[in-house]
């Protein structure tokens, strides 16, 4: 690790303050430090989030969940409102890593990283989120905007995402035996505004299938989407499975999240 | 350098150290408290697993700055007066070990289980596990050791 400068705000408008330059924002580190160790970032300070007790917790606030950034996927899939309001979050959460990783990993730094086989960008874009920061409120379908990458700004730090609850949701992975990263997942959810499908792990990012949306939007079982094909172009072709074997993959797990979903 | 404050094994320990420090590093080469192990130092094995304000935590993937102000409890601190806690105990009387490397982290990832699940199922506990690395046992022992543990515990 090459060595940085170590700040530790108490609030958004401390972090917001001590952005710039190569600063880079901490929030659990599950991937940070170890891109750090790996001396793949070498930033000349690191503004650790951990110290801001506003940025964590779970509230159900109307027709939402709101999740604070700094909230542990621990803390997501052991809580009670979760579990009640959208149990395929806290399923989903729970299926994150391993329990170490669960204690320390946050759901704003997962959102933040964007990492193409992640699974919260899923149910976000999946349950159709929003994401707050210190300056505005983003969609999900805006967010992600390529592999590690979102439409944040340099001295943007995510606060908490806002999970409208649906009227039943799913999501099922097909996960890597070795780090429990989605070799494909997907995220399907029944929502007043129609059924969207998200899916991580088989592209270069998250995204949605239209064609499964419209599909399940007049008959929202496991059979109405064998009539819809999933290209393999453009699909991720690695050690781990072929952009064929996940396209494959990406069916076979809609249907399971749609069965999960009550479907 | 920075100064951080954590207490560990219930002692309060304070140093100056480069901000760059892991928390396991922090705790074998300033405290000599060599129990926690470095095993893969990526976060896959589990040989690092101390405990943070009562949660498990893999210690090389976390720096010494974010347990500041911090109870730390690391293997050296379940034994009480040179009384072994149910589950060192367990894990002996049950041949949950071999070479030992991955131990003292198995052990603190069973208390963290066996706290959030007081009465563990074998599926449970293989879950539970799946961030701690073993290569000798097959595992078959240190769930049955988890389990016996876990009802020494409750009872």
């Amino acid at each position: 690790m090459y060595s940085f400068d170590y700040h530790r705000p108490r609030s958004v408008d401390d972090a917001v303050r001590q952005l710039g330059g190569e600063a880079k924002l901490l929030a659990g580190g599950q991937t940070f430090i170890p891109t750090l160790k790996q001396r793949l970032a070498q930033p000349d300070k690191i503004v650790d989030l951990g110290g801001i007790a506003e940025l964590s917790g779970i509230k159900v606030e109307g027709d939402a969940v709101v999740i604070g950034a700094m909230t542990r996927h621990g803390a997501v899939a052991a809580s009670a409102e979760v579990a009640k309001a959208i149990p395929a979050l806290a399923k989903l959460a729970g299926g994150i890593g391993d329990p170490q990783v669960r204690n320390m990993g946050t759901l704003g730094g997962s959102v933040a990283n964007n990492d193409p086989a992640a699974d919260y960008p899923a149910a976000l874009l999946g349950l159709g989120a929003s994401v707050e920061t210190n300056k505005r409120t983003v969609a999900a379908d805006d967010f992600f905007t390529g592999m590690f990458e979102t439409a944040l700004g340099e001295d943007e730090i995510i606060t908490r995402v806002r999970f409208p609850v649906p009227q039943a949701a799913g999501y099922a992975k097909f996960a890597n035996p070795a780090s429990r990263y989605a070799l494909v997942g997907v995220f399907v959810a029944r929502t007043p505004g129609g059924v969207r499908v998200a899916v991580t792990g088989a592209g270069p990012g998250v995204f949605r299938i239209g064609a499964m949306e419209t599909a399940l939007a007049g008959n929202f079982s496991a059979g109405a989407i064998d009539g819809v094909s999933v290209s393999a172009d453009g699909l991720n072709s690695d050690m781990h499975g072929s952009a064929e074997y996940r396209a494959h993959l990406v069916t076979v797990m809609a249907k399971r999240a749609i069965a999960a979903a009550g479907g | 350098m920075a100064t951080v404050s954590m207490t560990v094994n219930g002692k309060s320990v304070s140093a100056d150290v480069e901000p760059r420090t892991l928390l396991v590093e922090f705790i074998r080469q300033n405290l000599h408290l060599t129990g926690t192990h470095v095993g893969c130092d990526t976060s896959q094995c589990g040989a690092c697993v101390v405990h943070v304000d009562g949660r498990s935590v893999k210690s090389c993937t976390m720096l010494a700055m974010q347990a500041d102000g911090a109870a730390v409890t690391t293997v050296e601190g379940l034994a009480t007066n040179g009384k072994m806690h149910p589950i060192q105990k367990a894990f002996n009387e049950h041949h949950g070990l071999q070479c030992g490397f991955c131990t003292p982290g198995m052990l603190m990832s069973a208390i963290d289980l066996i706290k959030r699940h007081p009465n563990p199922s074998e599926e449970t506990i293989r879950h539970e596990l799946e961030g701690n690395i073993c290569r000798c046992t097959g595992y078959q022992n240190i769930v049955k050791a988890v389990k016996a543990a876990a009802q020494e515990m409750g009872g």
